[in-house]
């Protein structure tokens, strides 16, 4: 079905509709969220190298608690299905078995079927605690550097490289802040082997308007070998990557702009009583019942009156 | 005492000085310039920048003896050249201050990557959208609150509390025709469940044309609750939609053969009116000699109405600019008007002329005559 609209069975609460239309197919797609799926057996650096790519993606990510065994290269159906319930189009799948020791897939989908994967195996491995530097807030948006001919050259390395930028671009961005830019993630590609690296950028005066940069390393590093790979057909990538005609742009409403350029909108509010409005509270200022207030003098004239009789 | 130094020597002192100023200025430029390191980088490729994704792409080879001699000094200053392109690049696009924040525009990103889902299709019109596009009626948007005459007050046209609610009535007069037994309340319920499973079955009706399935006769579609009959119907359909019809398919133990269901043929009787058989006859051999193509006269001029009416659509869309929101239709040219009433008056007479089998020639004759 197209949209809500045309569905058999609509929605019967506004909540439903609206849960359904963020899942539902559009011009303008939302950012990609990550499953970091752990497989049937993992090792130590695994579930390590897991936590810490989780903590790069979040917020667009998801990571499964339990163990899930199931064989990516043999069957996607499960993955197709955690796509579909999550609704999420990227995912990183960590085993470990002695024939592959310590296995990534890394892998997207399109329309909820396996698109590429990618199987990488994690030669070596620094963790984030074995750099003591100040890190960097959660959400950033990296800067991508891509280095090596092979990202050019092969046709395996030129998916994966793409599959990498896909996978940790973060948000869509039309606004950076100048002073936010300060993660910077590389991607070496020696001789079948991929190596990741992440810095933390330091902006140093320079003598013009633009800093010299600094780097100081952060985050985990990779060493990461390319075993097996399963990459969509040309057709169906292109199908993929089809660009939509772009739609009319949409109008904003309640904004405008008045003869001194000032930006106005209007606030609807709901009805108030104003005389129940919750305002702070001023004791003196408190209207007191007569019963209470003939009470109150009462109390005041015999207090006053012990002290001027000992006086 | 004072003027006894020779003007000569003032000079040369004098420019002595200077010589030792543009030295000390000069000497305090270069040490400011060194203090500062460069932002300079040269590469043998430009790396590709795509400034959308903010992302570097340096094809450049890679120094393999660095590599194995201090891989992570060689990698992060690869990593430092590279980011200091980049931040060259987005440095020198707009600015702009958000809120205390200097934000620089991103342009859109250059690097072709792969939907999330597929396009979304776009929404097939109902047939009402369709007419209504036809005509040119245009939608008139109601406003919330209605006046109701009863409470004397503004209430909803829809949901809770709202005006002219029927089913907030506790005294329904009979009409004068109806039955005195008849349960008015049912009666209203009733008619408006209907109402709701007609716009139900409408609204699976116009799904159903978009994606281009068979849309079942009315006997067939689904209700909540079939009476016995529907049920008996849909069995009847369903037995015979096979290949041979039916012929095959095999009765339940204790199912009783249906009669009387489905249409019925209606035959004319093998030897009855002669006079009729006869005009039968000799209209067959007339039509099979007529060298003028058989013309159905109704379906000729609906589909020139139809034609008019959509260029007349389409004229006036194009000639209005702007919104007009009170506009019931295109204003009826007179050409199409007068066409349409003689089309009108033609079709009247065809469809009149061409009731029965035998009538048809006939008919046809008269409804042309009249159409020119």
């Amino acid at each position: 079905m197209a949209t809500v609209m045309q569905r058999i069975v609509k929605p019967k609460t506004q909540a439903a509709k609206r849960a359904l239309d963020v899942r539902s197919p559009k011009l303008e797609e939302n950012d990609k969220v990550a499953m970091f799926i752990k497989g049937g057996h993992t090792s130590e650096t695994i579930t390590q190298v897991l936590k810490e790519l989780y903590l790069l993606k979040k917020p667009n990510a998801i990571t499964f608690k339990r163990k899930n065994i199931m064989r990516p290269f043999d069957d996607q159906s499960s993955i197709e299905f955690f796509s579909q319930k999550n609704d999420s189009s990227l995912f990183l799948f960590g085993s470990h078995s002695k024939k592959r020791p310590n296995n990534l897939v890394l892998g997207r989908l399109y329309d909820h079927h396996v698109l590429d994967m990618v199987e990488l195996g994690v030669v070596h491995f620094r963790s984030m605690q074995d750099f003591p530097t100040e890190k960097i807030a959660m959400g950033t948006k990296p800067c991508l550097v891509f280095e090596g001919e092979a990202f050019e050259q092969d046709h395996e390395h030129r998916r994966l490289k793409s599959l990498l930028i896909d996978f940790f671009r973060g948000v869509k961005a039309n606004n950076v802040r100048l002073q936010g830019l300060e993660h910077v993630l590389q991607f070496t590609a020696i001789d079948g082997k991929v190596m990741v690296m992440s810095y933390k950028v330091l902006l140093k005066k320079s003598g013009s308007r633009t800093p010299r940069v600094e780097l100081t390393e952060i985050g985990p590093a990779l060493d990461l070998e390319v075993r097996r790979t399963r990459l969509a057909s040309d057709d169906l990538y292109k199908k993929a990557c089809k660009k939509p005609k772009k739609g009319k742009p949409r109008k904003v409403k309640n904004v405008k702009t008045d003869v001194f350029g000032a930006k106005m909108g209007r606030v609807h509010m709901e009805r108030q009583d104003f005389s129940k409005l919750q305002t702070r509270k001023m004791k003196g200022l408190k209207r007191q019942a007569p019963s209470n207030k003939e009470n109150a003098k009462k109390a005041k004239t015999e207090s006053s009156e012990p002290t001027a009789e000992e006086s | 005492m004072v003027a006894l130094f020779p003007l000569k020597s003032v000079i040369i002192i004098i420019i002595i000085i200077m010589a030792t100023v543009e030295d000390v200025l000069e000497s305090v430029t270069q040490s400011q310039a060194s203090k500062y390191k460069t932002i300079e980088v040269q590469k043998d490729i430009e790396p590709q920048l795509d400034l959308g994704n903010l992302l570097t792409v340096d094809q450049n080879p890679l120094d393999l003896k660095k590599l194995r001699g201090d891989k992570e000094a060689y990698l992060k200053s690869q990593a430092r050249d590279n980011t200091q392109l980049l931040f060259n690049a987005i440095w020198k696009l707009p600015t702009e201050r958000v809120e205390e924040a200097i934000c620089v525009k991103l342009p859109e990103t250059t690097t072709v990557l792969p939907r999330e889902k597929p396009i979304p299709k776009a929404k097939l019109q109902t047939k009402w959208e369709q007419y209504a596009l036809l005509k040119g009626i245009q939608k008139r948007k109601k406003g919330r609150m209605v006046w109701d005459e009863e409470a004397k007050d503004w209430r909803p046209r829809w949901g809770y509390k709202r005006a002219n609610d029927e089913t907030k009535d506790w005294v329904i007069e009979v009409p004068g025709n109806a039955d005195p037994n008849e349960d008015q309340f049912e009666k209203r319920m009733k008619a408006k469940k209907e109402r709701v499973a007609k716009n139900e079955l409408q609204r699976l009706r116009n799904i159903a044309r978009g994606t281009k399935s068979k849309v079942p006769g009315v006997g067939l579609t689904p209700t909540e609750k079939p009476s016995k009959e529907e049920v008996g119907l849909a069995l009847h359909l369903a037995k015979k939609s096979t290949a041979s019809l039916g012929k095959f398919t095999e009765k339940l133990p204790k199912e009783k053969e249906a009669k009387h269901v489905g249409k019925k043929r209606k035959f004319e009787p093998a030897i009855g009116d002669f006079k009729k058989e006869k005009e039968q006859q000799l209209n067959i051999i007339n039509v099979m000699e007529n060298k003028k193509p058989k013309m159905d006269i109704t379906k000729a001029v609906n589909r020139v109405m139809t034609e008019v009416d959509q260029e007349a659509s389409s004229d006036d869309r194009r000639k209005r600019a702007g919104k007009v929101k009170n506009r019931r239709g295109p204003p009826r040219k007179k050409g199409s008007g007068g066409f349409g009433k003689k089309g009108k008056a033609g079709k009247g007479k065809g469809a009149k002329g061409m009731g029965g089998k035998g009538k048809g020639m006939g008919g046809k004759g008269k409804g042309k005559g009249k159409g020119r």
